[in-house]
């Protein structure tokens, strides 16, 4: 009964980071009770209202496939993957806040959905150092999300936010940090919530209608840091 | 080989990766020494003191150390016991304990001489558990070896093989997906009807209502249902196509000069791993030709314990790090990290307790001497009869699963 539009969107990320709970949140709008191992691939579906409130309010099937597994997986596990990266439309990065490694593997996750067929090692990346040529000229809209937000004690975060707000940067991507047992994160009216509608707005304009950047829904220009010189690492 | 181990993965605990560590060089510096007690290097006092001091702090981490650590990483993962880590911690703990002891008791290990905390009755029951683990692995080995290595056994997958396998499981999930479009559509009319039946307040249209959403509501459960299936097939294909995948590549790999030279060492070792199969029931048989050979049974004892030392050394790292990608995930690589300390300790220690066996008289003297005494005959007949089994078991499984595999693309 597929008889409004679609959009596949991926969910990308490390083994463990959460990406199963944050799509059954998105989808559900419950809190998942017992995360186990995404094996291959598990496919929740969301219904959008574009625009709402507008006149040119239409609705979309939003597809969102959570790919399982990690990004040192052997290569066979790689390319059965590559099957389930054709025709995706956007791209939601998850990482976790409380383990580094899983935001800095999270370049190579964007290499690998995006060169479908080049194992991404040959390609970059010991510490951070890549092109961001790549992402300028990369289609595909992103946004990245930080999960287990609460589990970082209170000193701890304001390094944590501004490391993820370089990764954002980075990415070109709007950026959310929730936790994905606490529903609270993404209710309607939140900050989170309005730019998770927006990036599905964004995913469903560059699929649907014709480029025209003086049209698209002009996200709020992010406050760019002073720190551009300051590279982490 | 740290590195490579924690590439990918933050084990953000250092006392884990100093045990680790620890455990490791521990294990090299045992194998060292006996290669010093063969070939006399060092003079003999130093080299006893060695055995003693090595085997002390050994024991001290595998017994005490290790298990208290699984433990509580263990404990600590699951998420409802949070609060007493601790408290359950040294609960697992004991009960490790516990059945350490109780493994000692069925075999004929015990001598009335020494106390409860002695040296040799640690040693004892850690041998009994490494020596089992060791047969089992090498048991699987054996036979694993040349399956694995022999393009004999490959199964010829073509590309079309792949292809039609793909289109299924994509195919499974445009099921799936359009049948959780349906829910989502049909929830989201149930929740406007609802919305809907507020504002009116007549009583037959909520009557009518009711009954719509309850058959809308069994429809739910039914389509649940049928993605619940759908899923599982999803994810059975997922792992069919990984296989094929991994077939392929092993074939391309065979193909290259680097694959025919490994093939002609998996040739190499099975005939190895064969002749050692056969050799472990002749021992048995043959229990009083031996005597005769002894003198030209020293040289070759001696490479063998070369060949083995380096063979089993190289195996468990390479079967370990497969182990560890395969079922790494960041919330529990500690605990990996800690049982693989356990299971190589374990393995070390025992490989040196049998290889007394493949030693030849005057090399045991002082082996004998460090370890006290424990009933050598018992191990060597134990891991025998262990590897055995687990050989068989293992030629049998593979076998049946060589033949289930082509059956099942018949059917597709």
């Amino acid at each position: 009964m597929a008889t409004l539009d679609r959009v596949k969107i991926l969910v990308l990320g490390d083994s463990g980071v959460g990406k199963s709970s944050l799509v059954h949140l998105l989808c559900q709008n419950q809190v998942l009770g017992n995360p186990s191992w995404t094996v291959g691939c598990s496919v929740d579906v969301r219904i959008h209202d574009y625009k709402e409130g507008t006149p040119d309010e239409k609705t979309f099937y939003i597809e969102l496939w959570d790919v399982g597994g990690s990004v040192g997986s052997a290569s066979s596990i790689k390319s059965t993957r590559a099957v389930f990266y054709n025709s995706v439309n956007g791209i939601v990065l998850v990482h976790d806040l409380t383990n580094k490694k899983s935001s800095q593997n999270l370049y190579r996750w964007t290499l690998e959905a995006i060169y479908k067929d080049s194992s991404p090692t040959g390609i970059i990346v010991s510490n951070g150092e890549y092109d961001r040529e790549q992402f300028v000229e990369n289609p595909l809209p992103l946004l990245l999300i930080g999960t287990k937000f609460d589990q970082i004690p209170e000193n701890k975060r304001n390094e944590v936010l501004t490391r993820t707000a370089f990764l954002s940067e980075d990415f070109n991507a709007e950026e959310i940090n929730l936790d994905c047992t606490n529903p609270k994160y993404l209710a309607a009216g939140t900050t989170n919530a309005v730019k998770l509608s927006r990036f599905y707005d964004k995913v469903i304009e560059k699929r649907y209608f014709t480029k025209d950047p003086s049209q698209m829904a002009g996200f709020t220009d992010r406050k760019r840091f002073n720190f551009k010189s300051l590279h982490y690492d | 080989f740290m590195r490579q181990l924690f590439k990918d993965y933050e084990v953000r605990q250092y006392v884990v990766q100093v045990v680790f560590s620890v455990t490791f060089a521990f294990s090299c510096t045992m194998f060292e020494l006996i290669i010093f007690e063969i070939l006399g290097a060092l003079s003999s006092s130093s080299r006893y003191f060695h055995w003693k001091l090595n085997l002390y702090v050994i024991l001290l981490v595998l017994i005490f150390v290790v298990p208290f650590y699984i433990g509580y990483f263990v404990v600590s993962n699951i998420r409802l016991l949070q609060k007493q880590r601790l408290l359950f911690a040294c609960m697992v703990w004991f009960t490790f304990m516990y059945f350490f002891w109780k493994l000692g008791d069925p075999f004929p290990i015990l001598s009335p001489k020494h106390g409860i905390l002695s040296i040799e009755q640690l040693i004892s029951r850690v041998g009994v558990i490494g020596v089992t683990l060791m047969a089992l692995l090498s048991g699987f080995g054996a036979v694993n070896c040349p399956y694995t290595y022999m393009s004999y056994f490959l199964r010829n997958v073509t590309d079309s093989d792949i292809l039609a396998l793909e289109r299924r499981l994509l195919q499974t999930m445009d099921m799936i997906v359009s049948k959780k479009k349906r829910i989502a559509m049909t929830r989201r009319q149930m929740f406007q009807r609802g919305e809907d039946q507020n504002k009116q307040t007549r009583f037959w249209e909520m009557i009518k209502s009711v009954t719509s959403t309850q058959t809308g509501s069994e429809n739910l459960s039914q389509i649940q249902q049928e993605v619940d299936a759908l899923e599982e097939l999803s994810r059975q294909l997922f792992l069919e196509t990984v296989d094929l995948h991994a077939t392929k590549e092993r074939i391309e790999y065979s193909k290259t000069f680097q694959g025919k030279y490994f093939n002609f060492l998996g040739y190499f070792f099975s005939i190895y791993c064969v002749w050692k199969i056969f050799m472990v029931v002749f021992l048995h048989v043959l229990f009083s030709f031996l005597s005769q050979v002894k003198f030209w049974s020293q040289h070759i004892s001696f490479i063998l314990v070369g060949i083995i030392i380096v063979t089993s050394i190289r195996g468990l790292l390479i079967t370990l790090t497969k182990f560890f990608y395969a079922i790494s995930s960041s919330k529990s690589s500690n605990v990996i990290v800690l049982v693989l300390a356990q299971i190589m300790g374990m393995y070390f220690v025992s490989s040196v307790l049998l290889m007394r066996m493949s030693m030849p008289l005057e090399y045991r003297s002082i082996v004998t001497e460090v370890l006290g005494e424990l009933q050598f005959n018992f191990y060597h007949r134990w891991f025998d009869v262990i590897f055995l089994v687990s050989a068989l078991s293992s030629i049998l499984f593979l076998y049946l699963a060589h033949k289930q595999a082509p059956e099942k693309h018949m059917a597709l």
